[in-house]
This record gives C-alpha cells, structure tokens and sequence, in this order.
C-alpha cells in the first residue's frame, strides 16, 4: 500500500510493451505485488481464477487483465494504465499489448512516457520485435530506456547469456536516438531483481528494476529553456472585483516565464510583459513547465486560443510547410493528397498530404520509397501543408510543440501520431 | 534536486486542470456531474482553479436517487453555495413516474442502475455535449482502459474496444450531432492521492468520511447504514456502530467500515494500511465480476 510519506516525491510514467509469451503481465504483476500494491480482495480474485483454470502458482499476470472481451478471450485491448507508488515516487504505468495493433499501441502509452521498459527473453536474445520496441522508443524519444532480460531461470542465471544479449544489443542500439540505457537480469516469475535483489546472480551489481525506476532523473527531461506557452482560453470574470481582470490560461508546456518578462505572442507578433503570474496555489513570480497557469500582461493585446506566448530571442518555427514523421492509426490507410484535420498544441487547422516520402520498414529499420498509402501501423515521414501557420518545434528538440494528430473529418477519429521534423 | 520540479500532487494537479481547460473549450456546453463523493468534490474543486477568478463556467449536475445520504445533500448546498456555481439536479423518482425504469424489488434492491436512464436524460434534456466526472483508472479494472476524453455515441453507451487512441497531450472531442463526451479530468490520481491533495489543500468533506456513531444492519460482509430504504432480513437486525464511509454513493448500497479515524491525518494512516480496495465494499461491482463494465456500456459513470 501506498505510505503516507510520498507528498514529496515526483512522477515517473513509463510504459510497457510486449508480447503474449514474453512476461510482461507477469513482470507487472510481480513488480505490483512485491511492492505490495495488491489488495487481498485483488489478491483473492486472482488466486480464485488462478485455481479454477486448474495452475498450481497464482497467475499474477491475471492482474493486468482488464475487460471482459479480455479476460474471456485471453488478449489485452489497447492501453491499461496501472498506478502504485513506493515512499520515493508514484509510478504511472501505460501497459500496452502486443499482437496485432503492437505498433499503434505502443505509440500510444508511449507517447506520454519518461521511460520505457523493453523485454527480452533470455533464451531468444535480440528478436525483431526488440528491435521494433526500440525503434518506437527512439522515435517518440523516451528519454530513459530498461531492457530486462527476462527468464534468467530458464538460462541457469548465467552471466555469459546476459553479457551476450547485451553486447548484441548495443551494437543495435547504436543507430538509434537514445540517450540513457540500463540493463537488468530478471526473472519476473520468481522475483529475480524485480524489487527483491536475486540470490541466483551475485555476478550482477546494478539495482534491481524498482531500484533502478525509483532513481532514474526525470526531472531533466522537462525542457526549461525554450518557453512556450500555447493559450487554452482567456479568462475573464465580468465580476465587480476583478472587472478589468484578462487571464491567459494554459499549460507552459516548456521553459520558464517570469514576472516583467518581455514576451511575444505568436502569430501575431505583438509584443508585451507579463504582470502577474498565477499558479494553482496563489500567485508567484516565476512559472516553469508543466505548470498550468494564467497570465495576465501589461498591455491590451489581442490574444485567443491556439496562440502561443514565448520570448523574443527563442521563438519557434511559424509555417505552414512540413516535414514530419507519422504513425498511420486508422482502419482506412492514408493516401497521397487526402486531406484531414490537424490539431497542435491548442491550434487546430487542416491540412493535405503533400508527399510520402519514405515507409520505415519496422522490422529492419530500412527506408522504402515510391509509395502511394501508408497502412494501420506503418511509419513513414511525410511531406505536409497546413491551412494556418503553426508555431512549432523539431520533436527532437520538444515534445510538446513537436507533436500532432491527425482527425478524418468523416468519421472524427484520430488517424495518426506526429512527430515535426 | 533540481528547482524547477514538481511533486506527483502537484503534477496531477496542472494535468487535471489542462483537461478541465480543454474540456471547457473544446464542447459547447459541459457540465460536471457532482456525486457528493470525495472524488467529484475534488474535480469541483480543481475546476474553481482552472477558472479563477471567474466562476466555474459550467453547471454541477446531481443525480438524485431519492436514496441519499442527508449530509451529501447538505454538503452539496453549501458548495454551491460557497462557489456561486449553477445546480441541475435529475430526480430518479422522476424517471420512475414517467415509467422510464422500473423501480426493482426484493432485499438488495438500489436505484443504482436506474440511475443511468436519468442521467442520459438529464444530459440529453440540457443538450450536455460533454459530463464531467471523478473516475479514476486505479478505482476498478473496467476504467483502467478509461480515455480523458471518452466518447460516447448517441445512446449514452461506451465501446471499450473503439475508443480513440489518446496522444500526448492532445485531446480529440470531434462529435457527431447527438454524440456526447464523458471527461475525466482525475484519470490517473489514486485514492492515496485524492486524500493527501484534500489534506494538501485543506478541503472541506461531507462528515460522512469521518468516523462516527450510526444505525448500521451488516449484511453478508458489508456494513450499511440503517434507513427506509432497507429491507430487513430475517436474523438481521439494527446495531449502533462506529463506522465511516470509504466511497459515498446510495444510501443501499454504500458499505461502511467500522473506523476511528476522525481525522484526515488518521483517515491517511487507515487507506495506507488498508487490505481492501475501496469499491470492495460497494455492492453494486460485486453483483457479478464485469458488472462495472457492463454498467459503464449502458451509459454508467
């Protein structure tokens, strides 16, 4: 259970993907119930499925399994999320599945992650879907990366097994864009240095899995230098109190604003100065991302959502031409020259598929060209132009202002997952 | 330790209140749905954030069972009151006159159920495009697949294996005429976390989380308030105890446990040590093991 210590600690969201066989309900299960986040009714439940499917070990994957079409058909749909929390940090997991829609999926849980965990079977090394995980991982730009070489018990804990995956690994790893990597010998099965340190593997002195979650830094992965901050609504009261009271609300989504600051509001360049910040506990001098706050400033300029203020010397790119990578997640592929809504930090405008540049194949990494449609799950990088300016960042630079979505305007679903070049 | 960093509460709270922004500017006219629970007093209390200094820009709806506790309602008069927020209240009563629902019978018998034709009314009769509310993903295992932005289509009802993918931060409440969103602003607090941010901020409850004396009938392992509204069974019987309330919803249905805490600080100690899951007494999710799923299909919150 949680302790009621944890008011200083800090969040850390990561996700999880895998495939049926490769532990990974049983990897979240166990690392649930050795931090003793399971209740005894949780407890009981899956101790009653577990017997009546005749297995002699309480299933703790049984835990994660969600929805009835699920628990009856024995495959996870889409994203669950999961929450447990230690005396140091509270954890956010976004679990999502393997088979099928892997790729859509991943994109999705992953899309929000400090860190993500990839899982290796001991006994099958780097595989493809590995090497897929990773790609995702380095395309969305989870900053932190923990491969567990699962099932060290049916290798004999053997460090020679461990050593090998690891150097096959990283010699993968080396063309991708990722900058923090641990590895870690588990068994999520018997608790090998899940949150208990394995007795099997005194070879091996790094930190257990929740050792190495609770102390990774996430508190760099904000970006504090370039200020942005997209307008949600403007604020105002109408009241007898606060009659001339005009607030900019929104979340400053990266950088740091300060009280007398000279800012800019794009797109339309007019200039002014902040002269109060509020937070959601009071008013301060200085805001810094992920805050939400609402701004007031010292001139009576015309602003409204999907406008963002920044500062004068560090401004983003307004344009309407694009370079962008995208993760097709529509039923109906994409094709050249259709047209859908965008949606960007707050701004929302359309926008035409000008060229399809290349596919990834996710497999082998390579770039295909000549192609005219991209299919649910594929990655391509596209050419795009939009119906309004955008006032955006490279997502290698910010998550935030580097991100989009796409919207069929026919059916209003989400078809694709951006990244601006 | 870097300045610039936020504890979890504080980081949830900017998170709540960017969906409850989106929220408000995204749909033409929202609304949250209020339950007198911890859960949507949080969510109320996160929106009169979202907005200052102006008023909530949107109504509190409750859903009246005709079932409920006193002090809920007492406690939600006051917040209004205290807010200056606009109430809309839907009578389930009335939907049992109207011959909507029928009302059910025999020793377990609640308004739970019935309580989702009213809503869907309520919604419909004010032309709500988008309800408010305090679920969260680690209180049952139906909603820990929940969107922020779920999409319901014309009959109120939930496809769990259609929902739009959710990325990054960017919320899609693109809708058809008739369609309408349920937004869950809390998504990923947990009870811990609702409970040391009311400690944080200091939020007023209704005393019904607090320990006190109270009429109860046990039933199987639950605990239930005595009232008009249960029938007694045979060998049951009217006992006075100590109890509070973990979950507040209907008067039939809400277990209490038996408890000293008295206190926020001694309610804290007692989540963290407890054993059980805080719905574990409720008997509307233990009617069979999808029930919550099946409920939140029809339109269920």
């Amino acid at each position: 259970m949680e302790t009621i210590a944890n008011l200083t600690g800090d969040l850390l969201r990561f996700s999880t993907a895998g495939s049926v066989d490769d532990g990974k309900s049983t990897l979240i299960g166990r690392l649930l119930y050795d931090s003793k986040s399971i209740f005894e009714d949780q407890l009981q439940a899956i101790k009653n499925t577990s017997a009546r499917k005749g297995l002699e070990h309480v299933d703790l994957s049984l835990l994660t399994d969600g929805l009835k079409d699920e628990r009856e058909q024995g495959i996870t749909i889409d994203v669950a999320y999961r929450y447990f929390s230690t005396p140091k940090r509270k954890f956010i997991i976004a679990d999502t599945p393997g088979h099928v829609q892997y790729t859509r999926n991943m994109v999705t849980g992953s899309s929000t992650a400090n860190l993500t965990i990839i899982l290796i079977d001991a006994r099958k090394g780097v595989i493809e879907q590995t090497r897929r995980h990773s790609f995702i991982a380095s395309l969305l730009q989870i900053p932190h990366v923990i491969v567990c070489i699962n099932k060290m018990d049916l290798v004999d804990y053997k460090q020679e097994v461990f050593d090998r995956i690891v150097n096959e690994y990283n010699d993968f790893a080396s063309k991708l864009d990722i900058q923090d990597f641990h590895f870690i010998p588990i068994s999520a099965l018997h608790g090998d240095n899940v949150v208990n340190r394995s007795e099997q593997m005194d070879w091996y002195q790094g930190g257990t899995l929740l050792y190495t979650l609770e102390n990774v830094q996430v508190a760099n992965d904000v970006n504090h230098l370039d200020t942005r901050f997209p307008i949600q609504t403007v604020i105002r009261p109408h009241s007898d109190k606060y009659h001339d009271f005009r607030g900019y609300a929104g979340r400053l989504v990266s950088g740091i604003l300060r009280k007398d600051d000279n800012i800019v509001v794009l797109p339309s360049g007019m200039e002014s100065s902040i002269k109060a910040i509020h937070t959601p506990s009071g008013e301060t001098n200085e805001a810094f991302a992920p805050q939400s706050i609402t701004i007031e400033l010292n001139d009576d300029v015309d602003i409204s959502r999907g406008d963002m203020i920044v500062r004068k010397n560090n401004q983003p790119n307004v344009e309407q031409d694009f370079d962008a990578m995208i993760c097709w997640l529509g039923n109906a592929p994409m094709n050249n020259g259709a047209k859908y809504a965008i949606k960007h930090t707050t701004k929302e405008a359309r926008a035409v598929i000008k060229e399809i540049t290349y596919k990834i194949n996710i497999n082998t990494l390579e770039r295909e060209e000549n192609h005219t449609g991209i299919s649910m799950n594929e990655i391509a990088r596209i050419k795009l132009k939009s119906t309004a300016t955008l006032n955006v960042d490279a997502y290698r630079k910010n998550r935030s202002t580097g991100s989009f979505i796409l919207i069929d305007e026919g059916t209003n679903s989400t078809v694709a997952a951006g990244m601006f070049i | 330790m870097s300045k610039y960093r936020l504890t979890h509460l504080e980081e949830l709270e900017a998170e709540s209140i960017y969906v409850i922004r989106e929220a408000f500017t995204q749909f033409q006219n929202p609304c949250i749905l209020f339950s007198g629970g911890k859960d949507s007093i949080v969510v109320t209390h996160l929106a009169a954030k979202a907005f200052y200094p102006a008023k909530i820009p949107f109504p509190l709806v409750h859903i009246d069972t005709g079932h409920n506790f006193i002090e809920t309602l007492e406690y939600r008069d006051e917040l209004v009151d205290r807010l200056g927020a606009q109430l809309i209240v839907g009578y389930v009563q009335d939907s049992i006159n109207q011959g909507k629902v029928t009302e059910e019978k025999g020793l377990n018998a609640s308004r739970n159920r019935a309580q989702i034709v009213t809503l869907l009314d309520a919604i419909e009769l004010n032309k709500f495009d988008a309800a408010l509310g305090g679920a969260r993903r680690d209180e049952e295992k139906a909603r820990a697949k929940e969107r922020f932005f779920s999409h319901r289509d014309e009959f109120g009802q939930w496809d769990p294996k259609n929902q739009r993918p959710e990325l990054w931060n960017i919320f899609n409440g693109r809708k058809q005429q008739g369609e309408h969103f349920r937004v869950f602003p809390i998504s990923n607090w947990t009870e811990m976390d609702i409970w040391q941010y009311i400690l944080k901020e200091n939020i007023p409850l209704p005393s019904l989380y607090f320990s006190h004396k109270r009429d109860c009938v046990k039933r199987g392992d639950s605990i239930l308030a005595f009232s008009e509204f249960i029938n007694l069974r045979e060998n049951e019987k009217v006992e006075s105890m100590q109890i509070r309330f973990r979950t507040i919803g209907d008067l039939t249905i809400t277990g209490a446990i038996e408890s000293d805490a008295s206190t926020l600080e001694q309610i804290i100690m007692e989540v963290a040590a407890a054993r059980q899951t805080e719905r574990g007494n409720r008997a509307d999710d233990q009617r069979s093991e999808a029930s919550m799923e099946e409920r939140k299909r029809e339109g269920y919150f």
